[in-house]
């Protein structure tokens, strides 16, 4: 994993240094809310309902033990003893106070994080796919070129004022895990034919209120040309994104409005100032010494089978289960992927104590090389377990109610914050992803259900992700009234769609029944091992909409 | 900020956010920033609710508290009770979280 340089150290000291005397002169009154708002944000630091929230960056979804003992220690020191993973791979505490942030992000840094670039209209932090080096047949480990943008969008100084916020995601393999064609740009490395890596580079993807999948812009920019042709891209989108109008000043409406022609040749021709003056071309050694940085962990040379492994599938259904939705292929013979799902039966999804924290930290550092994975579906991932030892891992996450086996599942749904924290929400999202899991908490329904993703947001900024949801709900406000809005047909992977709304909203009271009724008609209609998706593709709208209101 | 509107409510209060800790306060009848919701002065018609929230906000406000603006509550017997679902939620903490927030503390007492 990437470690801190003395310039990182640096950069975030005096970046924390520097908010404590903002902090200081807004509490003294040296600076009005006004002034401090912009700074407050370009360190993490929102106002919610109940409290400050504060967002902290995972960049790439990584962590290390160490790290994730931090997270622990700042939920139980200086929060509620909880915090909160999101759908961009950050951690977000709800409780914390104004004056007590800076010790805070002390503390932080101390374990190379920070809460910089996670909020304002910068480059936030570039989101990856959980499963980099760990899985079979990616190009090469996306988490190289993603610390490599990190590097360079870091407080870049032409991109600290953009029209609106910039999302970066990356993958490295068929399937996309990352939603890279839902941010403003996705990337997907890849090999050429000749066998060099290169990028291909989605742009203009994005939710909210006017959702788009993001067009590819170049089918294949080389290794060492990466930052010039992103940087073409902002320069472009930083000279005409709109900024009359918040509304419409993601790169999203600049790609829809210019046309993907237009929008191309303008990036090209940006794109070839900045390479012919080589200002931006990564230097082979430097890529080089960030990719040392993920070498592949010391793995054991370990046959493909576990007879322990087996036995304890056959020794244990709950286990077992655990195994079949929880528990994924690793590249290297002997190990396994283990995925720990925040979705536990009636939870709050992407919830974890500060003792759930510190039990998933100490799994890491005993049996998966250090690290932990956040994923942007709300769960947590241990990426490179020996087989002999999932078992062992099992049982210390269920003693902590941290091996609900619902992996895809229904039960495993996004929810933002929603009402109950959100200052821009409009309605619940929490409680009604509880009531659907409670509802479908029959584990055998569940895998008979198959692969079902719904997603749910409590306004149309979309945090929930609902515009891809297999099943989407929106929460919408009417006279102070929470109501539910439902949407079919989206998807966030490779097959990246929007979904369709079905028709009007549901009240509070009706919409779990609503859910069920979609998806009671998926069971009817489904054809042999059609999923969800599978079958409201192939028969549309129609059905569903009859049953939900005829 | 969605549900603020207060538009042709009768009865008004003032909340805002504490600077200090983001904490949910209410402008009291004795001209304070108080953490109870039932502690709250109440305005009866638009130009008490102006005058409310006018003297909840001298020039030295921003000191003390964060965005203060008006909500409308709703007569409940003999007492009131915030109009809206956002404003209940704030008057009380998370639906999801029982044991956090306002509820949790007056449960304690």
């Amino acid at each position: 994993m990437y470690r801190y340089d003395e310039f990182d150290h640096k950069l975030v000291a005096d970046r924390v240094n520097q908010f404590r005397g903002q902090v200081e002169r807004r509490v003294s009154g040296a600076l009005s809310e006004d002034q401090f708002k912009p700074l407050r944000l370009m360190n993490g630091v929102y106002l919610q309902l109940h409290a400050y929230m504060l967002r902290v960056a995972i960049p790439y979804g990584t962590l290390r033990s160490e790290q994730m003992q931090m997270l622990a220690h700042i939920a139980r020191k200086y929060d509620r003893g909880y915090g909160h993973f999101t759908t961009r791979q950050n951690i977000q505490y709800n409780w914390p106070a104004l004056d007590k942030i800076p010790d805070l992000l002390d503390e932080l840094a101390s374990v190379e994080m920070h809460a910089i670039q996670t909020s304002g209209n910068c480059i936030r932090n570039v989101t990856s796919d959980q499963y980099a080096g760990a899985i079979e047949g990616e190009a090469e480990d996306p988490r190289i070129v993603s610390e490599i943008i990190r590097q360079w969008s870091t407080f870049h100084p032409e991109f600290t004022y953009l029209p609106r916020k910039f999302k970066i995601a990356v993958t490295a393999h068929k399937n996309d895990r990352a939603a890279i064609k839902l941010h403003d740009i996705g990337i997907v490395v890849k090999q050429n034919d000749a066998g060099e890596i290169g990028y291909e580079v989605h742009v203009g993807g994005g939710q909210g209120r006017t959702p788009f999948v993001a067009k590819k812009m170049n089918d294949f920019v080389p290794k060492a040309k990466l930052l010039a042709y992103l940087e073409a891209v902002m320069r472009v989108y930083n000279m005409l994104g709109r900024r009359d109008n918040s509304y419409k000043a993601r790169i999203k409406i600049l790609v829809h409005e210019t046309g993907e022609e237009e929008m191309r040749r303008m990036v090209e021709e940006e794109f070839a100032k900045i390479d012919a003056s080589e200002m931006l071309t990564v230097p082979q050694t430097e890529i080089d010494r960030i990719s040392a940085y993920f070498a592949p962990p010391a793995f054991e040379t370990l046959p493909a089978d576990s007879q322990a492994f087996t036995q304890a599938q056959a020794d244990d259904a709950d286990f077992a289960r655990f195994v079949r939705a929880n528990v994924v292929a690793h590249k290297q013979d002997g190990y396994a992927i283990v995925n720990i799902s925040l979705k536990p039966i009636g939870g709050v999804p992407g919830d974890a104590t500060d003792t759930q924290m510190d039990v998933i930290a100490d799994l890491a550092e005993r049996f998966s090389h250090d690290e932990v994975r956040v994923t942007h579906e709300q769960n947590l991932v241990l990426p490179h377990v020996k087989l002999d030892d999932v078992k062992t891992v099992y049982d210390a996450l269920a003693a902590h109610d941290l091996a609900t086996a619902n992996l895809g599942l229904i039960s495993d749904q996004i929810a933002c914050p929603g009402l109950d924290y959100c200052n821009l929400a409009n309605a619940r999202s929490i409680p009604l992803a509880q009531e659907i899991s409670e509802r479908f908490s029959d584990l055998d329904r569940q895998y008979d259900i198959g692969e079902l993703k719904i997603k749910i947001s409590g306004c149309i900024n979309a945090c929930g992700h609902h515009h891809v949801g297999h099943i989407g709900i929106l929460g919408v406000d009417k006279k102070g009234t929470e109501f539910y809005q439902i949407s079919l047909g989206g998807a966030a992977d490779e097959n990246a769609a929007i979904g369709q709304i079905t028709g009007r909203a549901f009240t509070e009271e009706d919409i779990v029944d609503a859910i069920e009724t979609v998806v009671t008609t998926y069971t009817d209609l489904r054809a042999d091992g059609e999923r969800f998706i599978d079958t409201y593709n192939r028969l549309g709208m129609a059905p569903f909409k009859e049953r939900l209101y005829d | 900020m969605a549900q603020h509107a207060a538009k042709g409510a009768r009865f008004q209060a003032v909340t805002a956010n504490r600077l200090s800790d983001g904490e949910v306060v209410y402008f009291s009848a004795d001209n304070r920033w108080v953490e109870r919701f039932t502690e709250a002065d109440v305005a009866d018609g638009t130009e008490a609710a102006e005058a409310l929230l006018a003297r909840a906000m001298p020039d030295d406000f921003e000191a003390h508290v964060l965005e203060p603006y008006l909500f409308e509550v709703l007569e409940a017997g003999r007492v009131y009770k915030p109009a809206s679902v956002r404003e209940t939620i704030r008057a009380a903490g998370p639906t999801v979280r029982l044991d956090l927030g306002k509820q949790a503390e007056a449960k304690a007492e």
